[in-house]
């Protein structure tokens, strides 16, 4: 415990953005934004092949059926269900009595939920994507 | 000899604050938090529909979308996740931009490049979902290659 007082001593709490899981927590969150962003201009314009011909939309989806982009796939599902699930958090933290006081808590039930969801969506995609 | 009486309040009605700027910043605070509300709905539905239920990813075609875009709850279904991603992400990425671009000009340039796609993006996205055509015909009257099933049958 003697570690644990000394970096009580360092870091300021009651701090909700500043340094540990309050910062990372933040940081994660502008990255994963900004990637369903770009993510999203692209996939609109993709989609709308569809006024083309079907065959263009088809063909274009068809290039997408491939291992790289499926896990690319599977790491934007992962971005958008940490920004939804942390997204939550936020706004618990500021409109909940007791959102700042157990933000780290919340933190790590936002993990514990990404989990859960991640492990049956890769099972399903991955096997989609590797298998027949 | 008159009590003693208290100087009026400079002002009326009172203001706490001398600042007279618009509640912009407020508006959208708040309209990150109640957009985002919903489209956790939107979002993780979309997802779970097109990635989990039926094929999965591997039954993604035209067909697919004809078949989802044949009714209208889909239809205002990405309608409100295309207006409400794009709004909320765009104005997410102003404050990015906000944050790190230090240069006036930057910032104006890099704004207005955002400002481009949201517009461009919505005004595209929003056409797709209202002129989709699930059987449509080539000059000659006959169908396109590769419409779904349900339109010779
Ligand atoms: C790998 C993941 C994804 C796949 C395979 C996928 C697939 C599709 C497909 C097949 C459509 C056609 C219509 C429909 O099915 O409803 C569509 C449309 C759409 N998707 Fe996705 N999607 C994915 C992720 C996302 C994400 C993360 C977002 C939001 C940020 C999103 C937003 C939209 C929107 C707004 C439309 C309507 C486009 C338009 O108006 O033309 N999609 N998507
Ligand atoms: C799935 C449901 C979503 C939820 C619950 C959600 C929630 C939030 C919240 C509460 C914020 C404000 C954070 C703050 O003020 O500190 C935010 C920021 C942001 N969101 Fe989302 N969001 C969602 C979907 C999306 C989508 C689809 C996009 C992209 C199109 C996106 C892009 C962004 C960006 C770029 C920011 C700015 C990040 C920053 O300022 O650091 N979000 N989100």
């Amino acid at each position: 415990m003697a570690t644990e007082t000394s970096t009580r001593s360092v870091v300021p709490q009651g701090t909700l953005y500043r340094g540990r899981e309050g910062m990372w927590s933040w940081v994660a969150h502008r990255i994963t934004g900004l990637l369903i962003f770009v993510f999203l201009l692209v996939h609109v314009l993709d989609t709308s092949l569809v006024r083309v011909a079907p065959e263009a939309y088809n063909a274009v989806i068809e290039t997408y059926k491939n291992p790289v982009v499926g896990l690319g796939e599977a790491g934007l599902v992962g971005a958008v269900l940490f920004h939804a699930f942390n997204g939550i958090r936020v706004m618990l933290v500021d409109f909940w009595s007791q959102g700042p006081r157990f933000h780290r808590q919340m933190l790590w039930a936002v993990g514990a939920l990404w989990v859960l969801l991640m492990v049956p969506f890769l099972v399903r995609h991955l096997s989609n994507v590797f298998g027949g | 000899m008159a009590a003693p009486s208290l100087e009026a309040p400079r002002s009326t009605p009172y203001r706490r604050s001398t600042s007279r700027r618009s509640n912009y910043e407020m508006y959208s605070w708040l309209f990150m938090r109640l957009s985002g509300a919903v489209l956790v709905v939107l979002v993780i539905g979309h997802l779970f529909v097109n990635l989990m239920v039926g094929d999965g990813i591997s039954g993604l075609d035209f067909g697919f979308v004809a078949g989802k875009w044949a009714s209208p709850f889909w239809q205002v279904w990405d309608l409100a996740m295309l207006w409400l991603a794009m709004i909320h992400g765009s104005n997410g990425v102003r404050t990015i931009i906000n944050d790190y671009a230090q240069r006036d000009m930057t910032r104006i340039v890099l704004k207005t490049l955002v400002l481009v796609a949201l517009v461009f993006t919505v005004v595209l996205g929003t056409l797709v979902i209202f002129t989709f055509e699930p059987c449509p015909v080539g000059p000659d009257g006959a169908f396109l290659e590769g419409v779904p099933s349900f339109c010779t049958s």
